[in-house]
């Protein structure tokens, strides 16, 4: 069966029939895009439930031609890294549509267009993950801003346009360093085995160790860019200030998460000693990411760009535990961006109901929640709980491994790494003292509390979180072999942990 | 002294043959049939005409001849495939050009004349538009299978000479619209005594202008390097002069803006295609073993070309100024492909000039609907705001823009990617690079006008999107079916380009 072109046509199917759907009538395009997002759902499960769990090379793959002139073809196929993100989108795809109902009535143009943008933003996530043609991936990673770009200058709110331009300036830049590197992969593969654009034949590919180096940075600087890393980040807390909380949850969640997966499946596999040739360096900035993002999420006013520095923060553990060469480091960073999605996604979602409630993103505005919706104000302090990895959360056990992985191999990195822990502290109680304790804020008397449909999203989310912070092993056993394999490959062996005789 | 009578192969001379007799019966009928059936009946025949000789270039495709005029003309696949392109855009920009609105009553009367507003009153529309864009593209056919510099130059010339006129038929701004027509006459012309005189070096460096003679010289290099040298470099002035390239660029601004923007979509791409088809030809047959001579030549005004028609496209405030520097950055990118000197950069051109012509001739079709009581609306600010009153014109603007961009999904992002790869393949490593700079810059100007038109609230001005006639709304939506089919599955077209596209020396 072909699953995999299944996954990717049924929401372009959703879009096709959301966009034939009436103007007028926008709960039928919020119930299509909502059939549609739980079908793909339905079949994600199916497909990770058929996944062979040790079985270390791609499964499901099918591959049709698409311009053999240039080699290139219609290529896909999962590893367990991808299935673990493809999971993820879909899991948060229904929830984004049913969370933010009522995202669209904002928008320059109709509700139609919203879901239209969405279900194909699904289509091309899940693409983007299972592609394993260079060239189908870059097109996908490429095209898909196109859609991000609409959604935030059409549907986001305050300097939406210009935090929009931002957003693709910055990723077109990215993208077209890493076109010169495919360039250039794709010349050489014609001169040493014939043109194409398989990611395991480029693999094999002879380049003295300058030209790796060069290729490595022009994939490295646009995965950066896209993660983001720091210096590279700029653009993010803009973009996510101005989407609305739906479209942030898939930025944050999702789109980032190319970054920092392009890093695992083209940086180490295309260049495996440039990687470790700019390991060092790539760890440091890593670091600062941890480090700065901690520190500006600490000054934020606008608690929409407060989270958006947290995942600063916590994109630059995930880069750590990528560029630590250890399996517990990688198989944390893999978890870790599982994780990162629902953090991010129950913060942005119910500070979104907390906006969109009171009209107003600054976090002192919010003073007395608790009293006055208690439900609301849980849901945040949760939300934010798990942000912070409190132990017994999800993102505790990512972070922690994140943690030992690097440690056991780099140190004195992981132990700077782990300021950003208490910083982390920092910003998330800050925020909830100010917002959710204390007096109320003269406005807030009469907010609403959370409704069913509200109430109905958010649960899954709070599910996930609580149920692998206890029990990661169903996800684990799926990472583990992939990256135990990735870092065999990479002919690194996992440092022994040893007691220093004293 | 004997008399040999010429041979020549009638079938595969039938397309220049079909448009030039197209041509004259056109100046027939604007003589005999009357006012009112004028222009159903010049239409009728214009897209007849080209309609045939597209077939029949179809039915020539494949052939391979080095004398079907005595050597004047070479038939070979690339040549197909050009004459085929500039059809092909010529069907489209002529769909344009029927709009007679764009066109004034009669362009023998001086603007504001006495003798201006009565053939207003009258109602009087001169049809002469379509005959001369016949003559031009029966000159554009000849240009890219000429086979000696002469039958070159009167390629050059018939080409030129029916735009020089064309620029000057705007019914609005008829005073801009003449500047604009003058200063491409006495540019164009300056840069044909260029040309010229390159054919007069060449001939003194091998005794001989065509191809053959002087390739012969050039392999053998048996002849005064110092007059080849010469020759190249004026030659190539002319042929650089049509496609716009820095620093021979300057008229191209002017005269988009100024020409009815029918005659622009179909200036800025057919012109193109035909003179960057002639320059394939020439560097890649006639001074292939001089590449030393030329290609660092070529190089440097790639570099500048590329460089200057993106940053300076990024002040303009006008839509056809900005897609006029767009087009300078295009013709950049497209001499990375002469450069390459490879047969990955003969596709890839060849590819690229069908692929930017389409979506040039759509990019201006969505210009000419922008309008309001005094005509075209140009002015980039009054874009502002289109997406909501016309999100047809708006979105499909927005498209060809993406595709000048090189977005994947669209024609243009294929057409990039491979005339990238093939410069990369032969080397010029660092050209692509400025070309991938390049490109970066460019990419801002196109998304600053999609966010005009998007994201912007829009001016109470007046500025109406016209409901576009059948015949636009055809060249709108074919152009754009095209950019997105080539973008999307690119291989029939690529193929039968790689199969074809093989110079007969």
């Amino acid at each position: 069966m072909k699953w995999l072109t299944l996954l990717m046509f049924l929401p372009l199917v959703g879009a096709a029939v959301v966009s034939v759907l009436p103007k007028a009538n926008e709960k039928a395009a919020k119930q299509a895009a909502l059939v549609t997002t739980i079908a793909v759902l339905l079949v994600t499960v199916a497909m990770t439930l058929n996944f062979e769990r040790e079985n270390v090379g791609l499964q499901f793959v099918e591959k049709y031609a698409w311009i053999p002139s240039f080699g290139i073809n219609f290529a896909v196929g999962l590893d367990a890294i991808a299935l673990v993100l493809i999971l993820m989108s879909t899991i948060l795809a229904p929830i984004v549509v049913l969370a933010g109902w009522n995202e669209a009535h904002g928008g320059r143009w109709s509700v139609k267009t919203f879901y239209i943008l969405i279900l194909v933003l699904e289509t091309m996530m899940i693409g983007v993950f299972a592609a394993t043609d260079l060239f189908l991936f870059y097109v996908i990673f490429e095209a898909m801003l196109i859609p991000v770009y609409f959604l935030i200058g059409g549907f986001g709110t305050g300097e939406r346009a210009a935090a929009a331009v931002k957003f693709l300036i910055y990723s077109l830049v990215g993208g077209l360093l890493m076109l010169a590197s495919i360039i250039a992969l794709f010349v050489m593969s014609g001169d040493q085995f014939g043109h194409t654009f398989d990611i395991n034949e480029l693999s094999q590919l002879q380049m003295s160790s300058t030209t790796q180096n060069l290729l490595f940075l022009g994939f490295f600087i646009a995965f950066a860019i896209k993660a983001p890393v720091w210096p590279f980040h700029t653009w993010l807390p803009d973009a996510a200030a101005s989407a609305s909380p739906g479209t942030s949850v898939l930025l944050l969640g999702v789109l980032d998460k190319v970054g920092t997966f392009g890093m695992i499946r083209y940086c180490l596999t295309l260049f495996p000693e440039a990687s470790k040739t700019f390991t060092p360096l790539i760890l440091i900035l890593a670091v600062i990411s941890i480090l700065y993002g901690a520190f500006l999420a600490i000054g934020q006013k606008d608690i929409k760009r407060l989270i958006a520095y947290t995942s600063i923060s916590h994109f630059g553990f995930i880069t750590l535990g990528i560029f630590a060469m250890t399996t517990q480091g990688h198989s944390g960073a893999v978890l870790y961006m599982f994780n990162h999605a629902f953090s991010t996604a129950a913060l942005f979602l119910v500070a979104g109901w907390m906006i969109s409630r009171r009209g107003s993103s600054t976090i002192s505005d919010f003073g007395g929640l608790q009293r006055v919706t208690p439900v609301l104000a849980w849901s945040f302090f949760f939300a934010g709980l798990s942000s912070l990895a409190l132990p017994g959360l999800s993102s505790f056990v990512s972070e922690f491994l994140v943690l030992v992985g690097t440690f056991t191999r780099y140190p004195v990195h992981a132990i700077i790494a782990t300021f950003g822990i208490v910083l982390a502290a920092l910003y998330i109680l800050i925020p909830v003292q100010k917002a959710l304790h204390g007096p109320t804020t003269p406005g807030n008397e009469n907010l609403k509390d959370l409704n069913l449909r509200e109430k109905i999203a958010i649960a899954p989310v709070a599910a996930i979180i609580v149920f692998l912070g206890f029990y990661p092993s169903p996800l684990l056993k799926i990472i583990n072999p992939a990256t135990t394999n990735i870092i065999a490959q990479l002919g690194f062996t996992d440092p022994a942990p040893s007691i220093e005789d004293k | 002294m004997t008399f040999t009578s010429p041979v020549l192969s009638y079938t595969l001379l039938s397309p220049m043959l079909i448009l030039l007799g197209g041509a004259l019966l056109g100046v027939v009928v604007e003589a005999f049939v009357s006012r009112a059936k004028r222009p159903t009946v010049q239409l009728t025949l214009a897209l007849g005409v080209l309609f045939l000789a597209l077939f029949q270039v179809w039915n020539i495709r494949g052939e391979q001849s080095l004398t079907p005029a005595m050597g004047s003309i070479i038939i070979d696949g690339p040549a197909v495939l050009l004459q085929g392109t500039i059809l092909i855009i010529s069907i489209i920009a002529i769909l344009l050009i029927a709009d007679t609105e764009h066109f004034t009553a009669l362009p023998a009367a001086l603007p504001g004349s006495e003798e201006e507003r009565k053939a207003i009153a009258m109602g009087a529309q001169v049809t002469e538009v379509y005959p001369l864009t016949l003559f031009a593209v029966a000159g554009m056919l000849m240009f890219p299978v000429a086979g000696d510099l002469i039958t070159l130059f009167v390629a050059l010339e018939m080409l030129s000479l029916p735009l020089y006129l064309m620029a000057g038929l705007s019914r609005r701004r008829r005073l801009a619209s003449q500047e604009s027509a003058l200063k491409y006459f006495l540019l164009g012309s300056f840069s044909s005594a260029f040309f010229l005189f390159g054919v007069a070096y060449l001939y003194g460096y091998s005794g001989s202008v065509d191809f053959a003679g002087i390739q012969k010289s050039v392999v053998g290099g048996s002849g005064n390097d110092v007059l080849l040298l010469i020759g190249i470099a004026f030659l190539s002035i002319g042929l650089l002069f049509k496609v716009g390239a820095v620093p021979f660029h300057s008229w191209a601004p002017d005269v988009y803006q100024g020409a009815p923007t029918p005659v622009t979509a179909f200036m800025a791409a057919a012109t193109k295609v035909a003179a960057f088809g002639a320059m394939l030809r020439i560097y890649y047959t006639v001074f292939a073993n001089a590449q030393w001579s030329w290609s660092p030549m070529l190089t440097g005004i790639a570099v500048i070309t590329m460089l200057l028609g993106s940053l300076v496209a990024v002040t303009q405030r006008d839509v056809k100024r900005m897609l006029a520097y767009s087009s300078i950055a295009h013709a950049g990118f497209l001499l990375l492909g002469v450069i390459a000197l490879n047969k990955s950069g003969l596709d890839s051109t060849i590819f690229y000039l069908f692929a930017y012509g389409v979506a040039t001739v759509g990019a201006f079709a969505v210009v000419t609907l922008v309008r309001d009581s005094s005509g075209e609306v140009t002015d980039l600010n009054r874009w502002k705001g289109l997406g909501k009153r016309s999100p047809f014109a708006a979105s499909t603007f927005a498209f060809f823009l993406l595709a000048f961009a090189g977005i994947p999904l669209t024609s243009g992002f294929i057409g990039k990617f491979s005339i990238f790869s093939a410069a990369y393949e032969s080397g010029a490593t660092g050209l692509v690079l400025v070309a991938i700079l390049s490109s970066a810059l460019a990419a801002f100007f196109y998304i600053r006008v999609i966010v005009l038109m998007f994201f912007s609230e829009a001016t109470e001005d007046g500025t109406s999107v016209e409901i576009p006639s059948i015949l636009t709304r055809t060249a709108i939506v074919a152009s754009a079916a095209i950019t997105l089919i080539l973008g999307v599955y690119p291989t029939p077209l690529l193929d039968f380009i790689s199969d074809l596209a093989i110079f007969i020396r």
